[in-house]
C-alpha cells in the first residue's frame, strides 16, 4: 500500500478508510461466489482539488465513484463526506446529500428524456423544495452562463452530445454543490468537445473552488487534473500531484 | 419537493404517454360508469317500491277467508265465504285497531254516453279510502249515509275516469253500471301499479251495501271477499294480529286444533320483504359493477408496474439528483390516482348519461344520489391508491446505483 499524499491544501472533503466492496454473484452451478472489486482503499480528497482517477476497464473506478456519490454502499470500511459518516445516514439524508453536496456528470449524460434542457437543469432545485418558476429562473441563468440559453426549450434528443453534457453539468451545478463527480464525462464526445468540457471543469475548479473527481481512460484528459490516482484490480497503485498540468486558458 | 411540483412531474409523465394513459383510463371509465348505472337502476327500483308501499297505507293487515294454504297467500279463493261485514265491524271495535274496510268485488260493464268500459268494481265502506291511503283528485269519497241508504254513488279510479270521460269532468255526471244509473261523486288520484304489478287506478268504488243488493249480488248475503284492517301503531302490529285471530276464532266458534277458516296477513311485513329484495338486487348489481372497477384497477397496476420497469433509469437519475423515496413514491402514486380520478370523472358523466338513456328508453325510474357519486369517486380513488401503491413502492425502494445501471 502506498502512503497517502498529504501535501494538499484545504481541509478534507472526502475521507475514506480501508474501504472494501464486493459483489455476490451466482456462478453457473448456482453457487454464490463473492467478487471483491475494491480492496482496502484509503483516500483523502480536500476541498478545491481536481482529481483524475484512471485505470483499466474493470479496475473498480465506477464502483468507487458510486460509493463516493452515495449511490452505493461499501461492504466494509468508512466514508466521511464533509465530516458526516455516510454509513450512519438515513435514505432521506443520503438523498439530501446527493441533492445539495454532489453534482453528477455521467458518460451517457443521463438527462431526463422528453424533458426540456431548462426543466432538466431545474429539477434538482424542485427536489430541494424550491418552487417551479423560481427553479426555472435559476436554471435559465445557469444555461445562459454555459452558453445554452438558445437551447433551453430543446429536449435532450434535439441536442448534440456536447450540448447535452453541458446541460448535465449545468444540472450538476444548480444547487452549488462543493463536489462534482464525473464518470468518463468525455467518453462519448470527440476531442474538440472533450477539450471544451474539460475547460469548463477547470474553470469551475479554479474560479469557484469546486472539488472535482473525474474518471477517465485517456491520459490527455487526465492531464487537466491537478492530482492523478491510478487504480489496478481494486487497489490504488499511484497517487501523485500532476506536475505537467495542462492549462486550457487559450480556448476561452 | 413540494406537492405541486410532484403533481407537475406526474402530469408530465402522463402526458408523455397519452395513448397508454388513455387506455388505462378506459378501464376506470367503464368501471365507474357501470357502477353508477347499476346503482342508479337499483336505487330507482327501490324508490319505486318504497313509493308504492307508502301509497298502500301503513300498518295494514289483510284478512281473507279460508285457511292458509301451503301455496301461500291468495286474495280470497272465491268459493269460501266465511268472513262477514259483521266480522269487520267487530274487529273495528278492538282497541288496537283504528279502522277496517270490508270488500266485495267483481267486474262490471260501465257506460257513459257512447263509451263502454269494463272494469273491476269494489264494494266497500268509506273507511276504505283512508285505510288504503287513497287521495281524492276531484269531488268527494262516498259517505256513511251513502252506505246506510245504499245510494247509487260511485268513486272512479283515475284510469277508468280517463277512459270514460277523456277531458270531461266526471263529477256530477251519471254513468250506468250494469245498466243502473250511478252518480259520480269523486275521482281518485292516480297510484300506479301495486307491488304485484296490477294497475290500481283502473277500478271503481261503490258502497258495499249498494253493491251487495244491486250490482255484484251475493250468493251468501253479508259475506265479504276480504277486509283491510288498519292498526293504530306499528308497535302494536303483533298484539293486533293476535287479537284479530282470537276474535275471529271466537266469532266463528272454531274449536282448538281445528283449522282456521280465515287468514290474517301482515301487509307491512310483506312490503318489508319486497323492500329487502330490492335492496339485495341493488347490492348484487353494484357488486357486479364493482368487479369491472376491480378489473380496471388491476389494469392500472399492470401498467404502472410496466411503467416502473421501463422508467427504472429515470428513477435512478431522479435519485442521483436528489429525489428521496417519498418523492418517487408520491409521483408514481399520484400518476395512478390521476388516472383513476380523471377516469372516474369521465365514467361518472358517462354513467349519468347512460342512466338517463335507460330511463328514457326502458321507461324506468332511475335515481342518482350524491352519495352514489361520492361512493363511485371514493371507490375509484381507493382503487388508485390500492393498485398504485405497490408499483410506486417498488419504484421508490430501488437502490439508486441499480436503477441507474438498469438498461
Ligand atoms: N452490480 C454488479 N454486480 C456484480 N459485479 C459488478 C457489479 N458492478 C460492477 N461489477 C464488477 O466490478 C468490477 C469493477 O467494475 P467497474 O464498473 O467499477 O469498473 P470500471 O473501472 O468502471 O470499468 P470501465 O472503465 O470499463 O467503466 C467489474 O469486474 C464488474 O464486473
Ligand atoms: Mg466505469
Amino acid at each position: 500500500m502506498l502512503p497517502i499524499q498529504t501535501n494538499h491544501v484545504g481541509h478534507s472533503l472526502i475521507r475514506i478508510k480501508s474501504l472494501c466492496k464486493s459483489y455476490n454473484l451466482q456462478d453457473a452451478s448456482g453457487k454464490t461466489v463473492t467478487n471483491q472489486v475494491l480492496f482496502n482503499i484509503d483516500l483523502i480528497i480536500n476541498q478545491g482539488e481536481f482529481v483524475a482517477i484512471m485505470g483499466h476497464s474493470g479496475s473498480g473506478k465506477s464502483t468507487l465513484m458510486n460509493i463516493l456519490g452515495c449511490l452505493d454502499t461499501p461492504t466494509s470500511g468508512s466514508y466521511w463526506l464533509s465530516e458526516e459518516n455516510v454509513a450512519t445516514l438515513t435514505n432521506d439524508e443520503l438523498a439530501r446529500i446527493r441533492n445539495q453536496k454532489i453534482g453528477f456528470v455521467f458518460q451517457g449524460f443521463n438527462l431526463l428524456k422528453r424533458v426540456t434542457a431548462l426543466d432538466n437543469v431545474a429539477t434538482p432545485l424542485l427536489y430541494a423544495g424550491v418552487g417551479r418558476s423560481q427553479s426555472r429562473k435559476q436554471a435559465l441563468e445557469l444555461l445562459r452562463r454555459t452558453g445554452l440559453e438558445n437551447f433551453a426549450m430543446h429536449q435532450p434528443n434535439q441536442l448534440s452530445g456536447g450540448q447535452q453534457q453541458r446541460v448535465a453539468i449545468s444540472r450538476a451545478l444548480i444547487n452549488q454543490p462543493p463536489l462534482i463527480l464525473a464518470d468518463e464525462p468525455t467518453g462519448n464526445l470527440d476531442t474538440q468537445t472533450s477539450r471544451e468540457i474539460m475547460l469548463l471543469f477547470q474553470q469551475l475548479n479554479r474560479d469557484q473552488g469546486i472539488t472535482i473527481v473525474l474518471v477517465t481512460h485517456e491520459d490527455d484528459i487526465a492531464a487537466y487534473a491537478k492530482r492523478l490516482i491510478r487504480l489496478k484490480d481494486g487497489h490504488i497503485i499511484y497517487d501523485k500531484n500532476n506536475d505537467n498540468e495542462a492549462i486550457l486558458d487559450k480556448l476561452s | 419537493m413540494n406537492l405541486s411540483a410532484i403533481i407537475g412531474e406526474a402530469l408530465r409523465a402522463l402526458r408523455q404517454n397519452r395513448l397508454r394513459t388513455g387506455l388505462t383510463m378506459l378501464g376506470m371509465i367503464i368501471g365507474v360508469a357501470a357502477v353508477i348505472l347499476m346503482l342508479s337502476i337499483g336505487q330507482g327500483a327501490q324508490t319505486k317500491i318504497n313509493q308504492t308501499i307508502a301509497e298502500m297505507g301503513s300498518n295494514l293487515f289483510i284478512v281473507v277467508p279460508g285457511a292458509t294454504s301451503s301455496g301461500g297467500f291468495s286474495f280470497g279463493s272465491g268459493s269460501i265465504r266465511t268472513l262477514t261485514i259483521h266480522d269487520a265491524q267487530a274487529i273495528a271495535e278492538l282497541p288496537t285497531i283504528s279502522a277496517t274496510a270490508p270488500v266485495i268485488s267483481g267486474t262490471a260493464q260501465l257506460n257513459y254516453a257512447a263509451k263502454n268500459w269494463s272494469t273491476l268494481i269494489t264494494g266497500t265502506t268509506p273507511d276504505y279510502f283512508s285505510v288504503g291511503n287513497w287521495k281524492i283528485e276531484s269531488g268527494t269519497f262516498f259517505t256513511e249515509s251513502d252506505l246506510r241508504s245504499a245510494n247509487r254513488v260511485v268513486v272512479l279510479g283515475s284510469v277508468t275516469a280517463q277512459n270514460l270521460f277523456s277531458d270531461e269532468d266526471p263529477v256530477g255526471k251519471t254513468i250506468r253500471i250494469t245498466n243502473r244509473p250511478f252518480l259520480v261523486v269523486g275521482v281518485l288520484m292516480a297510484k300506479g301499479q301495486s307491488l304485484t304489478g296490477r294497475d290500481q287506478d283502473d277500478n271503481i268504488f261503490i258502497p258495499i251495501t249498494t253493491s251487495e243488493r244491486q250490482v255484484t249480488g251475493n250468493q251468501f248475503p253479508g259475506s265479504i271477499r276480504l277486509m283491510l284492517v288498519q292498526c293504530k301503531s306499528a308497535d302494536e302490529m303483533d298484539i293486533a294480529e293476535m287479537e284479530i285471530t282470537q276474535l275471529l276464532l271466537q266469532r266463528h266458534r272454531i274449536a282448538k286444533g281445528k283449522e282456521n277458516d280465515f287468514t290474517v296477513r301482515n301487509l307491512t311485513a310483506l312490503a318489508d320483504v319486497a323492500t329487502g329484495a330490492a335492496k339485495v338486487m341493488s347490492m348484487v348489481l353494484g357488486a357486479i359493477a364493482s368487479v369491472s372497477l376491480l378489473v380496471g384497477g388491476i389494469g392500472i397496476m399492470n401498467i404502472m408496474l410496466v411503467s416502473v420497469t421501463e422508467r427504472t433509469r429515470e428513477i435512478g437519475i431522479r435519485m442521483a439528483i436528489g429525489a428521496n423515496q417519498r418523492a418517487i413514491l408520491t409521483q408514481f402514486l399520484l400518476e395512478a390516482m390521476m388516472i383513476c380520478i380523471m377516469g372516474g370523472l369521465i365514467g361518472l358523466l358517462l354513467g349519468i348519461g347512460g342512466a338517463w338513456v335507460v330511463s328514457q328508453v326502458a321507461d324506468m325510474l332511475i335515481v342518482i344520489t350524491l352519495g352514489m357519486i361520492g361512493l363511485a369517486f371514493l371507490f375509484a380513488s381507493a382503487v388508485g391508491i390500492f393498485f398504485g401503491f405497490y408499483p410506486a413502492k417498488k419504484a421508490a425502494s430501488l437502490k439508486p446505483v441499480d436503477a441507474l445501471r438498469y438498461e
